[in-house]
């Protein structure tokens, strides 16, 4: 019995917090931009008067989404053309369930990881969900019987397979570090301190993975500066055809992505749900200074750690998002295969001689 | 194109810190607003209905008929606007006025503006200063054709704007108008 709570818990607690990260995200994306901008955004939508700086907006707009016309084209495949947005966003969605958001914590004499799905080769999980979500996309374009719908789903393809190849080869110096696939492992390791008071963040020792990842994973989310896929504004994408809520989906899916590319970036780079010198039992400070905390406490804070650090690194993706203008096709595909893979490379091997010179035997 | 530049992350970095800058220095002076210090402002938005921003004086708005010392119009249905008018949209009816010192008065003043191009030339031509755009009223957008006719009525009630180039009197609501 408790083994299902547990189980559902962890799955509840993942769900919910990607999902309203995701809706949320609408509203953020408004504001953040209009704040940038020097506006104030969207600030209109108010129930009994309230406004909330514009928070009902997103409610707002799934209201005005879920009632208006769903339209299928004359030629559609209607099944796939149904099916695409779907498969995009539960792609989206299942690949944040093995980034852990803390700890292990003790539930009834058992020692639970935090974490929706404890994987050994999480990090591989969550590629593979990523890769996937380009079927949706796929499946989009080709089933909306559209010719610019099919050359937006074209280039999607053709930039997701460039992202993804990016980020898998720069991980790569990443799992060497820490020497494992498992994200609760590689999390755990980047606890540790170097010469005993620099916490071994990914982000120190792989900064190079770093910024290579973060420009992929840009890319993987299909929006600016690489949304030549779609290109809300001027050029035609994947999903032209659709309408109503399967149109929200699909910029849902978008969203999601960017938390789950938040999510690994901090996983991976940031230290997870670490906090610096915060261990098992308290904060043990490299003057010698220690501070005892009760266990809940301690695994409380490391999950709001890793909380506020996905939710500055969103705020850095948006800040990237209304910041830079977009890339050409032909410019991203250079970056991509002659900027990303062979620095990814080079990475690899840099890492290979670092370790061998001064790693662990 | 500069190597340095080619390798994107020093531009990147200066456009990053820039916007940030830019979000950060307004979302302190959204802070300093909310905290009680109503002359920070954060955004350039005038937020329009409640907040209007002072119309020019010379700004072409809605017209309205002036008025004599006793309430008559001071127009003299000498038909030169509507002789004027681009658009064809004035129709005056003349008739007596009952002071035996001024020969004619409009009965019936109607401007449609639904056609009205809003040159102004019907202010330019009217040798008795009687009609004139100064109201400062821009909203009068209407459901139908009709409710786009004003009558000699509402355009004699109108006040012109006042000093700040705010309106002064409300939009004028025609009978018909569908709301
Ligand atoms: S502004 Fe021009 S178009 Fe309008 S009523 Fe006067 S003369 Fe006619
Ligand atoms: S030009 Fe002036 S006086 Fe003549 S009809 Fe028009 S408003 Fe009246």
């Amino acid at each position: 019995m408790t083994d299902v709570g547990v189980a559902v818990g962890r799955v509840l607690f993942v769900m919910l917090f990607v999902l309203n990260l995701g809706g949320l995200l609408t509203w953020v994306e408004r504001k953040q931009s209009a704040i940038m901008q020097d506006r104030i955004g969207a600030n209109r939508a108010s129930i009994f008067g309230l406004r909330l700086w514009g928070l009902f907006h997103p409610l707002a707009d799934a209201i005005k989404m879920l009632t208006k016309e769903e339209f299928y084209p004359a030629r559609a495949d209607r099944v796939l053309f149904g099916l695409a947005p779907f498969v995009s966003v539960f792609c989206a969605l299942v690949a944040f369930a093995s980034i852990p958001f803390g700890d292990t914590l003790s539930v009834a004499g058992r020692e639970v990881p935090l974490q929706a799905l404890t994987f050994n080769v999480g990090l591989l999980y969550v590629f593979a969900m990523l890769s996937l979500g380009v079927y949706g996309v796929m499946m989009a374009g080709w089933s909306s019987a559209n010719n610019y719908a099919l050359l937006g789903g074209q280039r999607a393809a053709a930039l997701m397979i460039t992202a993804e190849v990016a980020i898998g080869a720069s991980i790569v110096g990443v799992v060497m570090v820490y020497g494992s696939l498992n994200m609760m492992d590689i999390v755990r390791a980047q606890g540790a301190v170097l010469g005993g008071w620099l916490p071994m963040w990914g982000i120190l020792t792989q900064p190079l993975a770093f910024v290579l990842f973060l420009t992929a994973g840009i890319a993987a989310t299909k929006r600016i500066p690489f949304d030549m896929p779609e290109g809300e504004s001027e050029i035609i994408g994947y999903f032209v055809e659709y309408s109503g809520m399967k149109f929200g989906l699909f910029v849902m899916a978008d969203l999601l992505e960017t938390v789950v590319i938040a999510g690994m970036t901090v996983s991976l780079f940031l230290g997870g749900w670490q906090v610096p010198y915060l261990v098992r039992d308290g904060f043990a400070f490299p003057w010698g200074a220690a501070f005892a905390l009760p266990r809940v406490l301690v695994t409380l804070l490391q999950v709001l750690a890793f909380m506020a650090k996905v939710v500055a690194m969103i705020w850095f993706l948006m800040l990237i998002r209304w910041t830079l203008p977009r890339f050409r096709y032909d410019q991203a595909m250079r970056l991509g295969w002659l900027g990303l893979f062979p620095l990814s490379i080079a990475n690899i091997v840099l890492t290979g001689g670092a370790l061998l010179l001064w790693g662990p035997r | 194109m500069k190597p340095v530049q080619r390798v994107y992350l020093r531009e990147v970095a200066s456009g990053l810190v820039l916007t940030a800058r830019h979000f950060f220095v307004n979302m302190g002076r959204h802070l300093a607003h909310a905290l009680g210090r109503t002359e920070a402002r954060g955004a350039v938005t005038i937020q329009y209905p409640e907040e209007r921003r002072p119309y020019a004086p010379r700004l072409r708005s809605l017209h309205r008929l002036v008025r004599r010392e006793d309430g008559s119009p001071r127009c003299v249905a000498c038909m030169m606007c509507e002789t004027v008018c681009p658009a064809h949209c004035i129709y005056i009816v003349a008739g007596e006025h009952p002071n035996p010192d001024i020969e004619k008065v409009c009965t019936e003043f109607t401007i449609d503006l639904g056609k009205c191009v809003f040159c102004g030339y019907c202010v330019e031509a009217c040798p008795e200063d009687a009609i004139r755009m100064d109201t400062g009223i821009l909203e009068f957008s209407s459901y139908s054709r009709g409710g786009m006719i004003y009558t000699k009525e509402t355009l004699l009630s109108l006040e012109p704007a006042g000093p700040d180039g705010k309106p002064r009197s409300p939009v004028p609501i025609p009978a018909d108008r569908t709301p």
